[in-house]
């Protein structure tokens, strides 16, 4: 089956990490007091950011590799 | 209650943008779904890693999530008891010896293996009980998200459960089992990310394991147990008197260990069917093992939550609400612990994250039982029973049917739970009586090959049987005679209804495992030794996986994972 999953799940935590980072840095600092004063919005955010990029470079070199092959 | 959790913008937009992508991995796979074994059995071509965190994910229901985090509040970290007594070791188990049956018989469910090993039968037997069995398990699923939304949000009850019954009927019936497995793998990342940081905050807020610790001293001693009950896992386990669970080694290392655990991770179709979707013998031997390597880190994702809740509840930040705030005496409603966690510490954003991560995990609970519904009733009933010899092309479509009549059942279930709590109290009841003996049905037929279909049959029914005798003479101390036991008369008690449902197993196990020896001694052989090979160990030539790394050769990751399992009860024995 030539259905790569890392590439929706790379694509989706890329989207959330972004919007979550970006969201983080516009928020108002009061609304972390929640979190203990973290603004864990922009620091999670980043995290599945990078988890997400990570996904999508594997899957884009598996393809390419395939593509080669 | 007044609702609890007030969802952002973001929050929503975060939900719907998950829902979009469960959708469209069904509508993608659509094109794929050419037969009956891509539908039902993803055309054995699924990677070991994706069937692996399949197999942990179907798993990984909402209640388990939420039902551990309770736990851990209510008995601390004995609840790692249901991880690394009460799971890992029957899925090493399960990737060792049993996956080669399974995989390599080429049967396409845990059913059909019976029939080929044993009889008709048996098979329909366990193909009846187990289609009647999912199909209910995923109405109550349904309903505990309903029912849980609308305490949290104030969603509309009726409205919840359309919406994710239609969301879990379109995206199985495009991509079948296929769709199952990506979204329960796509599930396990939201799980993780979403619950980690709750980790994180709550861990930084009780200020360390040790302060937490310490914390926990007093949670155990106004209980009126040693200090450490709540932070040690194995040092109270002498007698059911030491602990909060009310159990013993004995009764907690056989019931649950050995009877309820093999019996589950072995022999479920639920979660065997994700092993039989991998595209090779070694792949499908591994699934399990990749599973249980997250399997044993779980507890410190959904059982130390709890365990922080109850200390911070202890020390006076009373965020846990109660079962009945006019009658205090009912106690903490220990089910809202991870929802009160993520209200208290996710700002909007993340909350949205945590939050989707729950609405998943329900989901993808109903749609494991959808998924296992369809191909038993499809394989093991319809082509058994109603119509054999049809056309793949026909088998395909009734699986489709087959997965819409499931999900109007659960729907259907869904509603007599919100009815009549009894009913579903009742079912959960037979359904441990039916599930019960049957490792020992498999255990023999795996390894005995004098165990006869007679056998099996008549061992599983007295083995059933002697599960609801034991509970009609067996009570838990404060319970009233009824459903709760002793409804025969009250011979045997017990300090917790756990440790009676740990003993009524043991005595169903037992029960089965020598009936099955007594009627196949008295029975004749029904298959012979050449229709044995592949099912039975004796009569099997064992796989090959010296031409493997290490790293995939599953007795060596097995017996790693076992050792790591160790160390681990060793750090908090």
């Amino acid at each position: 089956m030539n259905f790569d999953l890392r590439l929706p799940i790379g694509m989706m935590f890329t989207l959330f990490g972004a919007m979550l980072a970006i969201y983080g840095l516009m928020s108002d600092p009061a609304a972390f007091k929640k979190s203990l004063g973290i603004n864990i919005d922009l620091g999670w955010g980043v995290v599945m950011l990078v988890f997400g990029v990570l996904m999508l470079i594997f899957a884009l070199r598996a393809r390419k590799a395939r593509d080669r092959g | 209650m007044p609702q609890t959790l007030n969802l952002a913008g973001i929050d929503y937009a975060i939900l719907i943008i998950y829902f979009v992508f469960v959708l469209s991995i069904g509508w993608a796979l659509k094109r794929y779904m050419k037969g009956s074994t891509e539908f039902f059995l993803s055309g054995r071509s699924i990677p070991a890693w994706v069937t692996g965190l399949a197999f942990l994910s179907a798993n990984l229901g909402a209640q388990e999530v939420i039902g551990m985090a309770a736990s851990g509040a209510k008995y601390g970290i004995m609840t790692s008891h249901f991880y690394w007594v009460g799971a890992i070791p029957a899925m090493v188990f399960l990737a060792i010896f049993m996956m080669p049956f399974y995989y390599g018989s080429k049967a396409r469910s845990v059913p059909e293996y019976l029939k080929m090993r044993f009889d008709e039968k048996t098979r329909g037997l366990n193909a009846i009980s187990f289609a009647v069995m999912t199909v209910f398990s995923s109405g109550i699923s349904l309903h505990a998200l309903a029912q849980l939304m609308e305490t949290l949000i104030g969603w509309n009850y009726n409205w919840c459960i359309v919406i994710s019954a239609t969301i879990v009927l379109v995206y199985i019936v495009f991509g079948g089992l296929t769709s199952a497995i990506y979204n329960e793998v796509l599930q396990f990342f939201m799980i993780v990310l979403g619950f980690a940081p709750l980790v994180f905050l709550a861990l930084k807020d009780v200020g360390g394991w040790s302060a937490l610790k310490a914390k926990l001293i007093p949670v155990a001693t106004n209980a009126g147990f040693a200090p450490g009950t709540f932070t040690e896992s194995w040092s109270h386990m002498g007698s059911s008197l030491e602990n909060p669970l009310g159990v013993g080694w004995f009764g907690m290392v056989m019931g649950l260990g050995f009877v309820l655990s093999f019996g589950y991770w072995c022999t479920d179709f639920l979660v065997v069917q994700r092993a039989m979707a991998a595209n090779s013998m070694s792949a499908a031997r591994r699934t399990p093992l990749i599973a249980a390597i997250p399997k044993m880190l779980f507890p410190a994702l959904v059982i130390l939550p709890g365990m922080i809740a109850i200390a911070l509840y202890q020390s006076g930040d009373h965020f846990l609400p109660m079962v009945d705030a006019a009658n205090p005496a009912k106690g903490l409603n220990y089910n809202l612990t991870i929802p009160m966690m993520l209200a208290k510490y996710f700002p909007a954003g993340l909350l949205g994250i945590g939050f989707t991560a729950l609405m998943a995990s329900f989901m993808s609970g109903m749609a494991g039982n959808v998924t296992a519904f369809n191909t038993v009733s499809t394989y093991d009933i319809y082509q058994s029973y109603i119509s054999p010899n049809k056309t793949d092309r026909h088998y395909l479509t009734v699986g489709r049917v087959m997965t819409v009549l499931g999900i109007g059942i659960s729907v259907g279930c869904a509603y007599l739970a919100a009815q009549f709590n009894n009913i579903m109290d009742m079912l959960q009841l037979v359904f441990g009586f039916v599930n019960a003996p049957l490792f020992a049905t498999f255990l023999l037929g795996m390894f005995w090959r004098r165990a006869t279909g007679h056998g099996a049959f008549w061992g599983l029914l007295s083995g059933t049987a002697g599960a609801a005798i034991f509970h009609g003479l067996a009570l838990t101390q404060g319970d009233v005679p009824g459903i709760k036991g002793g409804w025969i008369a009250q011979k045997i008690s017990f300090h917790s209804e756990m440790g009676q449902n740990f003993w009524m197993a043991i005595v169903a196990w037992t029960t089965c495992f020598v009936m099955t020896i007594v009627v196949s001694l008295a029975t004749e052989k029904n298959k012979t030794d050449a229709e044995l090979a592949g099912l039975v160990y004796s009569l099997t030539p064992k796989p090959k996986a010296e031409d493997e790394p290490w790293y995939k050769r599953p007795v060596t990751v097995g017996v790693l994972v076992l050792l790591a399992t160790l160390v681990l009860n060793l750090i908090f024995w």
